[in-house]
């Protein structure tokens, strides 16, 4: 089974971060991680590509850096990556990322493609949908459980009350969350051997994808501080004031 | 410049002097993926592993093993091959979380697989080595005794061999790390004609007792035993049979003392980031105590010696990867930076008050686990010596 994985290098949450002040977009650093998120997919993706005889290939739109958060996941175990580094692709929107995404994919041979449900940087949440839908195959998503025969996947969707059980034909995309599986530490010999691994460097040019980011931001203003709430000291009534702070905030 | 400041320093106050910038995107990575399962593995409950007196060495050696972490910069037999500055920072890690989880490693990798690499016939490396690289196998090294430490040459234990080719081992190794848990020892006696041999032990092995050694106050997140061995036989094929002299056991020692003086610097590291953290956050006569410039020279002398002792351990890194890095050498990164360990350890548990009597902050465990790791491999005094001979041509030991 050919497994395509979305993944994403993230400058480290860690690190403090800048914003460009004449663009708005993240300063990216050299030095990047691979987003959490995307451990669980690649963790998924070699699960299931060890299960079926398979092969795992990331596909990752982005600036290379020193290529250190797509090291990661090969150094998990991954056989290969695409990464499509566009300087015209800077502070892209949902839409142009799935594109580009959809175009890097669409050029290899896939039966599944797994992504995160959503970037910890961007946190859009509708890349794997629109993915799905520009290589026009059904889209799986928020995925708490996966399962596959190899022809078709099944997954438990989560929802607030639970979850449903959806499943599709394959070629099909899944959205997996965070703890759908654990994923696995790179091993060492695994990093030394993701130094030999192939990683496809392509602009959007090479897709066939118009480079154009299809957003500008105009400002960036900080998030107000939060400010302190009101103290209720209860002497007997405490309830009755309590109730009226709820009615005043409309949520009961 | 404020407190509220500090973050914006343009410099790191984890990585002042940019150490981070000699080292190359793959010993980054090997690092990260060591903190990241230390983090997550180890530090939560080293504390109470300390408490109680117990290791989950199965376990732990299970999952270091599939890491790749025992014998790891040994080559082939399973092990991953990496290089001497990768096992360093390894083992840096290991014992930012507990020097007791960093000797489990050392223990296995450099004083058990060592020597069965490096002096063990095909057979014995074939039969042990990738287990013990998987950490499905634990092992450990017999050398010290109750009555000879410093002066390891004058060991008791005998190894006599029979006409059948049969060797009978008898004697009491003392201190030693991982010898409960342990499924083969190595263990170092003296032979009919004098030399110093070399065995492979398994424990099962009639005769071979490990006794665990209770009561320690230091190192308690790591087994210690006594070993008897009575009337231990084993066949003509369990002696290592490339070395037969005192240059087989202190070639072990070398490695170890490689991994531990980088370790140290991970214990001070973790000692001066909980100091540094606790001044920032602690408040004393209406401000932080980090405002105090007494407070301020300690983290100060913290950071000098963290800094330092890390480009000592990272110089004598590269230079054993280039094969030029001599045993004297060793001792001076083992002497002077356990030491300076153990100064920014007792400094940092002083910092933190009566915080820093507890096993709720690591200082006081680090602090007297330095203590053991200040005594084995080779006291200070003995590296002083070692150093003292390397520039006078003069020795001192008798």
């Amino acid at each position: 089974m050919k497994v395509a994985v979305c993944v994403k290098q993230i400058p480290d949450p860690a690190s403090d971060y800048s914003l460009d002040p004449a663009t708005h977009n993240l300063v990216r650093p050299a030095e990047q991680v691979l987003d959490d998120t995307d451990r669980y997919g690649v963790e998924m993706a070699l699960q299931i590509a060890e299960q079926h005889e398979g092969s795992v290939t990331l596909v990752s739109m982005g600036p290379s850096g020193n290529l250190q958060g797509i090291r990661q996941a090969l150094a998990m175990g991954a056989d290969k990556a695409v990464l499509v580094d566009d300087e015209e692709l800077k502070g892209s929107d949902s839409l142009t990322t799935a594109k580009v995404l959809a175009a890097a994919i669409a050029r290899e041979e896939y039966d599944l493609v797994i992504a995160g449900t959503e970037s910890t940087d961007g946190y859009s949440g509708i890349v794997p949908q629109q993915v799905a839908a520009l290589l026009g195959i059904p889209s799986l998503t928020y995925a708490t459980q996966v399962d596959t025969d190899g022809s078709s996947v099944s997954i438990r969707r989560q929802t607030a009350a639970g979850y449903d059980e959806v499943s599709a034909s394959t070629p099909v995309l899944v959205s997996v969350t965070a703890g759908v599986v654990e994923p696995r530490y790179p091993t060492f010999k695994g990093i030394m051997q993701a130094k030999q691994k192939p990683v496809d460097t392509v602009t959007a040019g090479d897709l066939g994808v118009e480079a154009s980011p299809g957003q500008a931001i105009r400002s960036v203003q900080p998030a107000p501080a939060r400010e302190a709430g009101e103290k209720v000291v209860d002497e007997g009534e405490a309830h009755l004031q309590v109730v009226a702070a709820l009615e005043q905030a409309k949520v009961v | 410049m404020s407190h509220a400041d500090t973050h914006k320093l343009p410099l790191d106050p984890h990585d002042f002097l940019a150490i981070d910038s000699l080292l190359d995107d793959q010993e980054k990575l090997i690092r990260s993926t060591v903190r990241e399962w230390v983090d997550k593995e180890i530090q939560p409950h080293v504390a109470d592993w300390f408490e109680a007196g117990e290791i989950p060495t199965a376990e732990l050696g299970r999952q270091m093993g599939a890491m790749g972490l025992m014998g790891m910069h040994l080559e082939g037999y399973g092990c991953a091959g990496t290089s001497a500055v990768e096992y360093g920072l390894a083992a840096m890690e290991l014992e930012a979380a507990d020097s007791g989880i960093r000797s489990f490693m050392s223990v296995q990798g450099s004083l058990a697989m060592f020597p069965i690499w490096k002096y063990g016939s095909e057979e014995q490396k074939q039969q042990w080595l990738p287990g013990m690289a998987a950490g499905e196998l634990i092992g450990c090294f017999g050398l010290t005794e109750p009555d000879s430490g410093s002066d390891a040459a004058n060991m008791r234990t005998t190894a006599r061999q029979e006409p059948s080719g049969d060797w009978v081992l008898n004697g009491t190794k003392m201190w030693i790390t991982n010898g409960n848990v342990a499924d083969v020892a190595v263990v170092w006696a003296r032979a009919d004609d004098g030399t110093i041999r070399g065995f492979v032990v398994p424990t099962d092995t009639p005769g071979f007792t490990a006794n665990k050694i209770t009561k320690k106050l230091s190192l308690r997140a790591s087994v210690t035993s006594e070993l008897v061995l009575e009337d231990v036989r084993l066949p003509a094929d369990a002696v290592l049979p490339g070395v037969a002299s005192m240059r087989g056991p202190l070639s072990c020692l070398s490695e170890a003392r490689f991994g531990i003086l980088f370790g140290a610097m991970g214990a001070a590291r973790h000692c001066y980031e909980t100091a540094l953290d606790y001044a920032k956050e602690r408040h004393a006569f209406g401000k932080p105590i980090a405002g105090f410039q007494l407070t301020q020279q300690r983290l100060v002398e913290m950071l000098v010696r963290v800094n330092k002792g890390t480009l000592l351990a990272l110089h004598l890194g590269r230079l054993k990867d280039d094969g030029r890095l001599a045993p004297a050498q060793v001792s001076f990164g083992k002497m002077d930076n356990v030491r300076e360990a153990m100064w920014v350890a007792r400094e940092a548990r002083s910092m933190l008050g009566g915080n820093g009597i507890t096993l709720e902050y690591p200082v006081i465990r680090h602090m007297v686990n330095l203590e053991t790791v200040y005594t084995y491999e080779g006291t200070n005094e003995i590296h002083q010596l070692i150093l003292g001979q390397a520039i006078t041509g003069e020795t001192a030991f008798s």
